[in-house]
């Protein structure tokens, strides 16, 4: 795979896709910068995460089949998601072990890269802050953190940006409850992990939460929303190309 | 034996509701944590241990039979003498006629999960057996006629002050002291006195050597020490799967249990048990006895994913490092085992549709297996649990109870999601409806998952346009 490739499939995640298309229009910009042409099939849905997680591997495998069908070319697959890119890369060959679709998902997981993965990686993204000077906090999501290991990346982003200080949570390793259907499934654990996240965000004195994974991101920022506290949780690809423009 | 059903949701909420017990938690597990991180600080090291500590337990499961049986071998040859149980109830009628030979009714006990397992004290208080805990946290807990609340320290939800209160109002004579050294003195005293009255002592195993036959026990206070040697009889009760292959496989083996567990290069104590006392030797117990509990685990080793719930050597650092587990303390998982070792291990013990819902208590953060000695692959083990929870299946693998969650609704919902996200147009008209409605969603009625997440958080704000359409509109190729 070449190190600056000319295309790159773009995987926008179906909460991104419903909930926070400006996110994803942000990552599919930061990377036109670098003069990827980025491809967008329409054709692609969820990772199938949802259903995998919650014990219904035959759905997650249906829909599956759907992102493999969508993806079929040699690019790499670029991912606004630690979570979702964990499933890519790490769950499909699981899920398809045994099934003729077998080695298919073991390709479609090698091409699989989470988004400031890429940008620093493959791209060697260079950064210019054009924004004021402002205090963020980051969330380092477990699946970014553990799954695809990409957290260093996404933070050296942050660095780059002069007019950014980063200050970190004291609990930045430590999830904020979200879990998918846990955050319903387990709504009481769910809303005492989140409170303890709201608490260690309020301390920092920090503008702005960051992340790069929307799951968590809605569980953080409605979280804040619901206390009103008026600190935005936003995704790392909007806030990197916002401070760049 | 059977337990009452848990209601885990009032658990759960009972348990998150205690403030005293969520900051007791708290400060307990980062201080383990800590410690931990502090023993391991060399990550390269840490990470070729726990391979070979993976290694170390695979290859033991993978020849289990054959090492139950050298181990019985050697145990033999060594004097000690072998028992079977299959289930709880079995290996307590064990315990029980070896104490009642030696016409015993007061047993002292050192620390043992296994022995939790078979609800040994209540079974033996009602033969009118006296069975007394004498490590100190097993000991505070018995006095407030509580279980164990985490594997290794099963005190841990009590702070000082209240360890301190419950000395003074159950130890005659006690006084009043929040001092620790001076609770561990009044304890020291009680328990000293117990050592010499004791008949038979109970303890558990953390590693059984097939090679030699060798039992091992880890502790840090010596009461396990006193257990094993002051009594004319000594009876070990372990899972069968505790079994290692060789000798030189308990040291990196104990390296990981104690650097995991309380971040200790060693325990104060740790115990080589080969035999009862030799002819010529001065102290030790005439007797040893060894009862090996299946309870469900042959059942587990037979399937190949499942069997890495077998690798665990509890250490507990799952629970430590677990977000679930550090806001509900052990008591809310309603049985022995909690946190993510118990989410593991529970619900295939007891049955799905008894102990499943622990399988759900995770939100798949990965801590635990992130410091895992011994790398099992828990989410893995916990999502097969959930996929078990709905399967309907004849397969000889199924997990007891398995298909217990299986509802109508919740199969066609799936069902629905999964057409609508395999199906490009009706994913687009789902992504536009669910746009549509979004600016309403606070005005239907907070009910079902609506009522769950807006509990604490502000609903989805679901987008006019999808992804899907703005890139569409901006001219991102689709190919």
């Amino acid at each position: 795979m070449p190190t600056h490739p000319e295309k790159v499939y773009f995987f926008g995640t179906c909460l991104i896709d419903l909930c926070y298309p400006q996110a994803g229009m942000a990552g599919i910009a930061l990377l036109q910068r670098e003069g990827i042409q980025v491809v967008y099939p329409q054709a692609q849905s969820c990772c199938g995460q949802p259903a995998y997680n919650s014990g219904f591997p035959e759905e997650a495998k249906k829909v599956a089949r759907q992102q493999l069908k969508a993806f079929p070319k040699d690019y790499p697959i670029i991912v606004p998601s630690g979570s979702c890119g964990g499933m890519l890369k790490h769950h499909y060959p699981q899920l398809f072990a045994g099934e003729p679709e077998a080695a298919e998902a073991q390709r479609f997981a090698s091409r699989v890269f989470e988004l400031t993965e890429f940008l620093v990686k493959m791209l060697d993204v260079k950064l210019e802050d054009r924004g004021q000077p402002i205090k963020v906090t980051w969330h380092s999501t477990c699946s970014a953190l553990r799954e695809m290991r990409v957290i260093e990346y996404s933070k050296s982003l942050l660095r780059q940006l002069k007019n950014v200080e980063l200050i970190e949570l004291q609990r930045e390793r430590e999830c904020c409850g979200f879990g998918g259907s846990f955050s319903v499934k387990q709504a009481d654990i769910s809303s005492a992990m989140v409170a303890d996240k709201v608490a260690d965000i309020e301390q920092t004195g920090a503008s702005m939460v960051l992340s790069g994974d929307c799951g968590c991101l809605m569980n953080i920022g409605g979280a804040l929303r619901h206390r009103n506290i008026p600190i935005p949780a936003q995704h790392v690809a909007e806030f990197l190309l916002e401070r760049t423009q | 034996m059977t337990e009452a059903v848990v209601d885990f949701p009032k658990n759960f909420k009972e348990a998150l509701n205690d403030n005293q017990l969520r900051r007791n938690l708290r400060a307990a597990m980062d201080t383990m944590g800590q410690r931990r991180r502090n023993l391991f600080a060399d990550l390269d090291a840490l990470e070729r241990l726990r391979a070979r500590g993976d290694a170390i337990r695979w290859r033991a499961l993978r020849q289990l039979p054959d090492l139950l049986e050298q181990l019985e071998k050697k145990c033999t040859e060594n004097g000690i003498q072998v028992h079977w149980a299959e289930t709880p109830a079995e290996a307590n009628q064990i315990c029980l006629g070896i104490i009642q030979r030696h016409h015993a009714s007061r047993i002292i006990k050192g620390k043992s999960m296994v022995s939790e397992e078979m609800h040994l004290n209540h079974f033996l208080d009602e033969q009118g057996i006296e069975a007394l805990e004498t490590d100190l946290g097993e000991y505070i807990i018995q006095l407030d006629h509580e279980t164990p609340s985490h594997i290794i320290v099963p005190a841990i939800h009590k702070n000082r002050d209240q360890i301190a209160r419950l000395f003074h109002e159950k130890i005659p004579n006690a006084p009043y002291t929040e001092v620790v050294e001076e609770l561990n003195a009044i304890a020291r005293k009680v328990l000293r006195e117990k050592f010499f009255a004791g008949e038979v002592g109970v303890s558990g195993v953390n590693f059984a050597v097939a090679e030699t036959g060798t039992l091992c026990l880890v502790e840090n206070e010596g009461n396990g020490r006193m257990c094993t040697t002051a009594p004319p009889v000594h009876i070990a009760v372990m899972g069968l799967e505790k079994v290692v292959e060789r000798l030189e496989d308990v040291p990196p083996l104990l390296r990981l249990l104690t650097g995991s567990a309380t971040g200790q290069l060693i325990t104060t104590y740790f115990n080589m048990i080969t035999s009862p006392r030799q002819p010529g030797e001065k102290d030790g117990p005439q007797e040893v006895h060894l009862v090996l509990l299946d309870n469900g685990r042959t059942k587990i080793w037979a399937d190949p994913e499942l069997r890495q719930t077998l690798k665990c050597i509890r250490c507990g650092a799952c629970m430590n490092h677990c977000p679930v587990y550090t806001r509900l303390g052990g008591h809310a998982y309603g049985y022995v085992y909690p946190g993510p070792i118990g989410s593991m291990l529970t619900p295939q013990l007891e049955g799905l549709d008894h102990a499943g819902a622990m399988a759900g208590a995770s939100t798949f953060c990965g801590a635990c297996e992130e410091v895992c000695p011994v790398k099992i692959p828990i989410t893995t083990v916990l999502r097969r649990l959930r996929t078990e929870s709905y399967r309907k299946t004849d397969a000889p693998n199924a997990v007891k109870g398995h298909g217990y969650k299986r509802t109508l609704a919740e199969s066609l919902t799936w069902q629905g999601w999964a057409l609508s996200n395999a199906t490009p147009w009706l994913n687009a008209l789902n992504a536009k409806l669910l746009g549509l409605a979004g600016p309403h969603l606070s005005k239907l009625p907070q009910v079902g998952l609506l009522k769950h997440w807006g509990q604490s958080r502000a609903l989805p704000p679901f987008a006019a346009k999808s992804l899907h359409v703005l890139a569409k509109e901006k001219g991102i190729a689709d190919e």
